[in-house]
């Protein structure tokens, strides 16, 4: 077997194994959003079919599959179809760079990279296909024709292109640290600095979870589809599959940006203080670190490393998604003007401001001469905490975020007053 | 005195602290997630407790010869508030009263019990019941026969002397 052939194989592997499990996981989420939702509520969730409720989300399949699909007489039908579609793909497509586990070794010479496309620009194409999922929202709520299906799609493209900035400047921050741009090498960094990224650099792990949880629109941000006031938003005018497409959509999103967080944040599927698992393709071989003098450490590969880093992987992405759904029971809904003045007026300054922060650190670390470990990161770790409890402070002071019943006292004054009632005749 | 309105100050100066609310409201969703007494009740397997006065869909007691304790007095569809209840009363051989149609249309029954309440032989009671369901309406009219085989336990009357039955 040649070399190509040999890819092709090991290729299709991976993509069969990591579309069907990233639709599993989603099918499986829908059903942990609803059983948290239950526990949180003091309920017990859906838990009749299967054991523990598992088999629900099939039974939602079939369900949804069964349903009559109907066709709003004023829509706009090439892109009310599309919509759906444009929503859930990018979605899904974005896995493809989220390294997933260490390397696995087959046989003597062989190494399985568990990733599905190892592209140098790996954060570029995740912030290029992330931001098409918005599309998919906002024309289908455009081509409902339909007027609360049109707020929400407005409402989605005005939210959605706003936290794009700061999403994609808090991952300037990231790519500031790590120095490159493809998932693998900020995995490797991370091991290198024996610390995660959400330490030297937590408010841009902040600022990114804030705006990712705007990307994905839940809770707090679900402003399209908002459903105590739009009915049902952008997807109002939707039914059977076509709808099933949007949860879909949302809940691959959702898992996506967990596992980026993950990723980016919490050292994607590095075990903690544990050396063992690190590997990194250098130079053709595979190294678990560098000796002092600046001699490559062969690494040692292993199925059971492999297994293991998934499993960290795994949970770290899996707590991200429970972290989603926990905040989605817990907070209300933001009114719009204050996603606005939030996305805007705070987001935006504050990841600017903290991008020029940690630049300028890292540039006096490396004037200095600090090498990249464990010193490095401890000067950023603090850096960034009073960058992060500054910011805090600000927000928690209300300055910026504050309910309608504020203030209101200044405009109104309060009395206790006669009013003459006419009886009827 | 003519009617006044309150207007209720606000508290004045007091800004939305939203991070601390939403810390505070998070470890409170926490509290109930792994709280592990649910108000759930798992109903085909678990039942709920009904109270000893809970009037349900109706019931005929009958004697040991399988006859009808009612005598056809007409008590109760003169009391019922509700007219639900049909009766026909006739007469046997030795004189004794019984009923010839005796119909309840639980539908417009609003189970006040003022018929178990009023029957002077103890006949017609309401059930501690609440599994109704038909898959038809007509079979909410109930007949004689259909009230003599119900079987649930009958309501308890209020007792004026121990208001809250204890």
């Amino acid at each position: 077997m040649n070399e190509q052939t040999l890819f092709l194989i090991e290729k299709s592997i991976i993509v069969l194994v990591v579309f069907f499990g990233v639709m599993l996981v989603v099918a499986l989420t829908t059903l942990v959003e609803r059983r948290v939702a239950g526990f949180i509520q003091d309920r017990y969730g859906p838990n009749r079919v299967g054991p523990f409720g598992i088999l629900q989300p099939a039974a939602d399949g079939l369900k949804n599959f069964l349903k009559e699909e109907t066709m709003p007489a004023a829509a706009a039908q090439p892109y009310f179809w599309l919509g759906p579609v444009i929503s859930l793909a990018p979605a899904l497509v974005t896995f493809a760079v989220v390294p997933f586990a260490a390397p696995l070794p087959i046989g003597e010479s062989y190494v399985m990279q568990m990733i599905v496309a190892d592209v140098p620009i790996g954060i570029l194409y995740i912030l290029a296909l992330s931001s098409l999922g918005v599309y998919g929202i906002v024309m289908g709520g455009w081509a409902s024709n339909n007027k609360f299906s049109f707020l929400g799609g407005l409402r989605a493209s005005a939210q959605m292109v706003s936290y794009e900035v700061a999403l994609g400047l808090a991952v300037v921050v990231v790519l500031l640290m790590a120095g490159n741009v493809t998932l693998t090498e900020m995995v490797w960094q991370q091991q290198q600095l024996h610390l995660w990224f959400a330490f030297p650099i937590s408010l841009a792990f902040i600022l990114f979870v804030i705006s990712a949880f705007a990307e994905t629109s839940r809770m707090p941000f679900d402003m399209p589809e908002a459903e105590s006031e739009l009915v049902g938003g952008f997807h109002t005018e939707y039914s059977g599959m076509k709808y099933a497409m949007y949860p879909m959509g949302e809940y691959s999103h959702m898992l996506t940006s967990s596992a980026l967080m993950a990723t980016l944040f919490f050292g994607g599927w590095d075990i903690p203080f544990w050396t063992g698992d690190n590997a990194f393709l250098f130079d053709g071989g595979w190294i678990s670190g560098f000796t002092e003098a600046g001699v490559a450490i062969p690494a040692e590969l292993a199925w059971w490393k492999t297994l293991l880093t998934f499993g960290a992987f795994a949970a770290k992405t899996y707590f991200f998604v429970i972290f989603y759904i926990w905040v989605r029971w817990t907070v209300p809904r933001f009114r719009y003007d204050q996603i606005m003045q939030l996305g805007w007026k705070v987001m935006l300054p504050v990841a600017l401001a903290y991008v020029m922060v940690v630049a300028a650190t890292i540039l006096t670390l490396d004037q200095l001469g600090v090498p990249y470990g464990l010193g490095f990161g401890a000067v950023l770790t603090a850096v960034s905490a009073i960058c992060t409890g500054f910011f805090l402070l600000v927000l928690d002071r209300g300055r910026t975020l504050f309910g309608a019943a504020s203030g209101a006292h200044k405009r109104f004054r309060s009395e206790t007053k006669a009013v003459s009632v006419t009886h009827g005749d | 005195m003519p009617p006044t309105v309150k207007v209720v100050r606000r508290p004045e100066g007091v800004r939305t602290s939203y991070l601390r609310a939403t810390l505070k409201g998070m470890a409170l969703t926490f509290k109930h997630m792994v709280n592990p007494n649910k108000v759930t009740l798992q109903y085909p397997e678990e039942r709920p407790d009904l109270s000893p006065r809970w009037r349900g869909t109706h019931r005929m007691e009958v004697h040991a010869d399988g006859r009808p304790k009612c005598v056809a007095c007409g008590l109760c569809p003169t009391v019922c508030p509700s007219n639900c209840i049909r009766l026909v009363g006739g007469e046997d051989d030795q004189g004794n009263r019984y009923p010839i149609v005796y119909e309840i249309d639980e539908f417009r029954c609003i189970f006040c019990g003022m018929c178990q309440e009023v029957c002077p032989v103890e006949a017609i009671h309401v059930g501690v019941h609440f599994e109704n369901a038909e898959y038809t309406r007509d079979r909410f009219v109930y007949d004689l026969d259909r009230l003599m085989e119900q079987d649930h336990p009958t309501a308890l009357l209020w007792d004026p002397s121990d208001p809250r039955s204890e």
